[in-house]
């Protein structure tokens, strides 16, 4: 099923849920097409999208949080094994409390790519089994992928930048 | 105390081990929090994060061009892959073309490092079991390797080769007769490799029936590369979601079959891996062959401003599905730049995996794995 | 025969005697007590990223390490030398300095590559300790990206040097660190 052909049953299932969808560009066959979606739907849509044999997205590839300036976008790219086709799921999030429930019960592999947007982005996801950082320390203030993330002076004592370069010398 | 207290304690209480992040046989540092009974785990949760750099966020700050020494850092091992997979996705950005003679060197030193990476792999993974000999045989194998990606880029590990419209320079002559040469003498050390260590009783009653993991588990975490095939899941970029100059070359995608064992368990990760470099070999001739001339890079423009869009590129690395996906906002700079690792998502099953295992069987499950700290935590 | 160690001008030691009938061997005290320890330099396998696969390499056949009594021993204990390779981390930088308390002395330390001299190409990142000598006292700086394994060994090698010109005494009976202890963890920062 070609991505066009997706949106138009996704529209037909789940209508005013689905917001848009990027336009082909024909000078660039590569480029990764998304159909965006309310937060609230997420959930049913990647189901949907997954449950169905002649779509059949079976592996969630990443979920790519981004800080566009007044809201934050939140793109599931998923593949089917099946039929050999590659698709993103966009939303768009609140910058101020961004949340969203999680799609850890559809792939068991979200649960890691959320922790991470979580510990860089800040994005709360409800019903998340165990939401914590993962690569930052525990006790780092702040989410660093943020475009306003200013970074602490020190850290526990150790000194952020270096003054000079060869040290003692 | 009297008797029946003190054993109400030892069946009660459960262990907690820390193992890592220095440790000789993490590879690289992951730490790992054991909850056990003894030797017998019941769970065993990975801590990673000791290796970020944040190499995302340093794209944001430099131009396109720029971040390819970046991206050989996330996969060290294996570093024409990660350079590949941006620039591919670059590419799609600015809807480039690149020439043949480029995408037939991208295919040659892609196979050279899928080598490369898997002689580590299988040999860390013997040491790992006890066994010292057969990682100094792969590294034997692997300087040979470094001497001619070393006549042909100059570097030995982060090689800032794979350029985005190209690659950044030309076979220079006599190259591939030692390409070939090596090659030819690669194939019965591989034969040697196997008699001494793939059907070795040791190496078979550590890893068959340990670990096992099933398509379903699998697909469901994300897995991918040999560790999927591995569980028997017929999926391979190269030949599903063709890119560069695959779709020319005529190669078999190794499977597990659950050869000694079950389906899925430690032994047929290992000799998917074995398999997969033989098949490589196969390619590599091809590619020499059959190699056409022309230019090596496209011409592109010294600043390069794709025009809005997103685009995700994914190559198949030696560990899995690599992918790159890069916003841009019309600028000279990348918006967001996210990389897909196979090590990030082969990670976070090992807790699933780990339970009713043994400590050193937890060992030759990560080493199965093949997972390597800077994909993970980039 | 008579052989000697070291310039004309300051013999260092040397052996005097005939093949087959034994003979004396005399050096100064400093001389024969630092020698053993330069021909067994143990060092702490500890690789965090890329250098430790040059570092790897460098243990492995073509340069060979145990060619100068340097085997790589996994528990910081049994090694005298800390060879940092790779990127440090702020979240990695107490474990580094837990594992260079730990280590017995008398103890070295080469900071291999850029990232652990000065932090190297993530200058600008949030997250990397910019230099790992802003924890632990460094003494040789290995400058690459990785270093070659013949840069490298040359590297050890000067850390033979280092230790053939100090004073045995004074090195065996000076403690520079604490010994850690139950509760005290804890980054000491370095002017």
């Amino acid at each position: 099923m070609t991505f066009e052909e997706t949106v138009a049953r996704l529209q037909e299932k789940f209508g005013d849920a689905v917001e848009g969808a990027d336009e082909r560009d024909a000078g660039r066959p590569g480029l990764l097409l998304g159909v965006y979606v309310r937060p609230e739907a997420v959930v049913d849509v990647c189901r949907y999208l997954h449950d169905t044999p002649e779509l059949a997205f079976e592996q969630l590839s990443c979920i790519t949080g981004t800080d566009f300036q007044d809201h934050i976008q939140l793109a599931y790219v998923m593949m089917s094994y099946a039929h050999r086709e590659v698709m993103a799921v966009k939303v768009k999030l609140d910058r101020d409390e961004p949340s969203v429930h999680t799609v850890e019960g559809i792939w068991a592999t979200a649960n890691w790519h959320e922790r991470e947007v979580y510990d860089l982005l800040g994005v709360y996801f409800e019903g998340h089994s165990d939401l914590r950082r993962l690569l930052m320390p525990d006790d780092w203030v702040g989410h660093p992928l943020r475009k306003d993330y200013k970074e602490e002076p020190d850290y526990h004592g150790i000194p952020t930048t270096r003054d000079k370069a060869l040290g003692k010398y | 105390m009297d008797s029946t207290q003190s054993k109400q304690s030892v069946s009660d209480d459960l262990m907690i081990l820390n193992m890592g992040p220095q440790h000789p046989s993490t590879h690289g540092v992951i730490r790992f929090i054991i909850t056990g009974d003894g030797e017998v785990m019941q769970r065993a949760v990975p801590h990673v994060g000791y290796l970020h750099r944040g190499i995302e966020k340093l794209a944001e700050g430099m131009p396109y061009p720029s971040f390819v020494p970046f991206t050989d850092r996330v996969d060290y091992l294996a570093a024409m892959f990660a350079n590949h997979g941006y620039a591919l996705a670059v590419e799609r950005l600015l809807g480039l073309e690149v020439p043949r003679r480029a995408e037939y060197l991208r295919v040659i030193v892609s196979e050279l490092n899928r080598i490369a990476s898997h002689l580590i792999g299988v040999g860390a993974m013997a040491m790992d079991i006890g066994a010292f000999t057969p990682f100094l045989h792969g590294i034997r194998e692997r300087e040979k390797l470094n001497d001619i990606i070393e006549e042909l880029c100059g570097a030995r590990l982060t090689y800032n080769y794979v350029r985005v419209g190209g690659v950044a320079f030309d076979i220079p002559a006599g190259l591939d007769r030692k390409i070939l040469s090596f090659l030819d003498t690669f194939e019965p050390l591989m034969e040697e490799f196997n008699r001494l260590i793939t059907v070795n009783e040791i190496l078979v009653k550590r890893c068959a029936n340990v670990a096992i993991i099933d398509a379903e588990t699998a697909k469901s975490y994300g897995l991918v590369g040999p560790n999927l095939r591995g569980s028997g899941v017929d999926w391979d970029l190269r030949r599903d979601l063709p890119y560069s100059a695959y779709p020319e070359f005529d190669f078999k995608v190794c499977v597990g079959r659950g050869v000694r064992g079950t389906l899925g368990d430690a032994y047929d990760r290992f000799v998917v891996r074995v398999e997969e470099m033989m098949e490589s070999v196969k390619i590599l001739r091809q590619a020499l062959a059959g190699i056409p001339e022309g230019d090596i890079m496209a011409k592109v423009p010294r600043k390069l401003k794709p025009p809005k869009g997103e685009a995700y590129a994914a190559v198949e690395s030696a560990r899995g599905e690599l992918g790159y996906h890069v916003i841009s906002d019309g600028k000279d700079k990348p918006y967001r730049v996210k990389i897909r690792a196979g090590s990030f998502t082969a990670t976070s099953i090992i807790e699933h995996a780990s339970k009713g295992l043994m400590i050193a069987d937890l060992v030759v499950l990560i080493a199965s794995l093949d997972v390597i700290a800077p994909e993970i935590d980039r | 025969m008579v052989e000697e160690v070291g310039s004309p001008q300051v013999v260092e030691a040397g052996f005097e005697g005939a093949p087959g009938q034994g003979g004396v061997v005399w050096g100064k005290v400093n001389y024969l007590l630092n020698l053993p320890r330069k021909h067994s330099l143990w060092y702490l396998l500890f690789a965090t990223a890329c250098c430790g696969i040059e570092m790897m390499q460098t243990g492995g056949p073509r340069t060979d390490l145990d060619r100068f009594g340097m085997v790589f021993r996994a528990s910081p204990r049994q090694a005298d030398l800390m060879l940092v390779a790779g990127t440090i981390t702020y979240k990695m930088a107490e474990r580094v300095k837990l594992l260079y308390d730990q280590m017995a002395e008398p103890k070295y330390v080469i900071a291999m590559g850029s990232c652990a001299s000065c932090g190297g190409l993530f200058q600008k990142s949030y997250s990397v300790l910019k230099g790992v000598d802003l924890i632990v006292p460094v003494d040789l700086y290995l400058p690459g990206c990785p270093p070659r394994p013949e840069a490298l060994a040359d590297a050890m090698m000067k850390i033979q040097n280092i230790i053939m010109s100090e004073n045995w005494h004074r090195k065996m009976t000076t403690r520079t660190e604490p010994r850690p202890q139950l509760g005290k963890g804890g980054i000491v920062k370095r002017a």
